[in-house]
């Protein structure tokens, strides 16, 4: 088996793996009960989902600053994510609207 | 139906679906929330149609700064009593506003049905003087060079904006700081991703102006991620809103068009008039500007978020 096709394999299966932890991300926050149980969702689906297509991309882009950038957009986003998650969860932690 | 079609006929739907929810929902919030997520596709469909420079102003001001300016303006209007602003209008008042929407929406609609096949375009001449400019994206060179008053003139415009937002402090806050209603306690995680982001956040923004003479960017989308920063900033109470008087800041604000004047004024007797480059020297008056530019922009964006002042320097 060549590097290409192994490539094309990885590729392939962390997308669609990236894609269905998206989807599940998607239907926690569609069926979860309250807002902390839905951040769960979103949290680790997203953050997971979006590493997840970013591994599956590598392959695809011009080494190295376009797949660096790849790079760190995840790493912004996981920080950004986490940190709001916290933000909402401190929100609720202090007597918001659970609901 | 190819894949590329599907998408783009699942995204005009899904953007058509998310500007009816903004309107139609009665929670200000939700209706904000919705509008920055409408902003944020709707970058993604220019995106799709290859307008990048398109995308990325719509995503940096569609849904970032009006975004922040509109859920600023909904907290305000929720802290006070309210019970005006929910009455609902008429039935003549709906029916009116209803037939002009759809006169306007017919009328857009039949512009673009009607339009000649191709269309008419001044891309080709856009394109052809790019050397003279010594650019190399015509989008910047529509915006800096052939069109430079309309540029400058969009900076008075949102200068006058700033003005207009200041007008509404009361007197005895008049030269003071600015406050963003009412900002809470910053939060440690809020601190935390203020250290981190605002260097990256510093670099994404220099290098979006600096970007923007060859490639999609510019002094606008530079200028709107910085004013992000700054206003995460203030978020985490890592430094204060700069006082309404200050000199500095003044300067700092009006610093672009003062940059943009000069140039034209000189353009006057060293070129063929007001706001024409003297030939060789196109880029490095347009990327002077552009500095000063996106200093103001982003500035004057932070501070439209902040709103009026509205604690004064004297306790």
């Amino acid at each position: 088996m060549s590097i290409e096709v192994a490539l094309n394999i990885l590729t392939i299966v962390a997308v669609s793996g990236g894609a269905f932890f998206f989807l599940a991300g998607t239907v926690g926050l569609l069926r979860f009960p309250d807002t902390l149980t839905r951040l769960h969702a979103l949290t680790k689906a997203d953050n997971v989902g979006l590493g997840l297509i970013m591994i599956g991309l590598l392959p695809r882009v011009a080494w190295p600053f376009d797949a660096l950038k790849l790079i760190v957009v995840w790493v912004l986003v996981l920080v950004a994510s986490a940190v709001s998650s916290q933000l909402i969860g401190r929100k609720l932690w202090r007597g918001g609207d659970g609901s | 139906m190819t894949i590329g079609v599907g998408f783009s006929v699942a995204l005009g739907l899904l953007i058509l679906a998310v500007a009816v929810f903004t309107i139609g929902t009665r929670d200000s919030f939700a209706a904000v929330v919705a509008f920055v997520v409408y902003g944020l596709l709707l970058s993604l469909g220019w995106m799709n149609l290859y307008c990048p420079d398109v995308a990325l102003t719509e995503a940096a001001v569609g849904g970032g700064v009006t975004g922040a300016l509109l859920l600023n303006a909904c907290a305000r209007v929720r802290s006070e009593k309210t019970s005006d602003f929910k009455k609902s209008p008429r039935w003549i008042g709906r029916g009116m506003a209803g037939l002009l929407c759809l006169a306007l929406s017919s009328g857009l609609v039949a512009v673009v049905i009607l339009l000649p096949n191709p269309a008419p375009t001044l891309a080709p001449e856009a394109t052809r003087s790019l050397s003279a400019t010594g650019l190399g994206n015509p989008v910047t060179a529509v915006l800096m060079a052939y069109r430079a008053l309309d540029t400058m003139l969009e900076k008075v415009v949102l200068l006058l904006a700033l003005v207009g937002v200041w007008s509404l402090a009361s007197d005895r806050f008049w030269g003071g700081r600015a406050t963003f209603g009412h900002l809470p306690e910053p939060d440690r995680p809020l601190i935390f991703l203020t250290r981190v982001l605002a260097p990256v956040g510093i670099i994404a923004g220099i290098y979006l102006f600096w970007v923007g003479a060859d490639a999609p960017g510019g002094a606008f989308a530079g200028g709107a991620i910085l004013s992000a920063i700054w206003i995460l900033v203030f978020f985490a109470g890592l430094s204060v809103v700069p006082a309404v008087g200050s000199l500095g800041l003044r300067i700092v604000l009006s610093i672009g068009i003062i940059f943009f004047l000069a140039a034209g004024v000189a353009g006057i007797s060293m070129a063929a008039g007001f706001l024409a480059y003297p030939e060789g020297f196109a880029k490095p008056i347009i990327v002077v500007i552009e500095v000063a530019m996106t200093l103001s922009i982003g500035a004057t964006l932070g501070l439209l978020v902040a709103g009026p002042p509205g604690q004064s320097l004297k306790p």
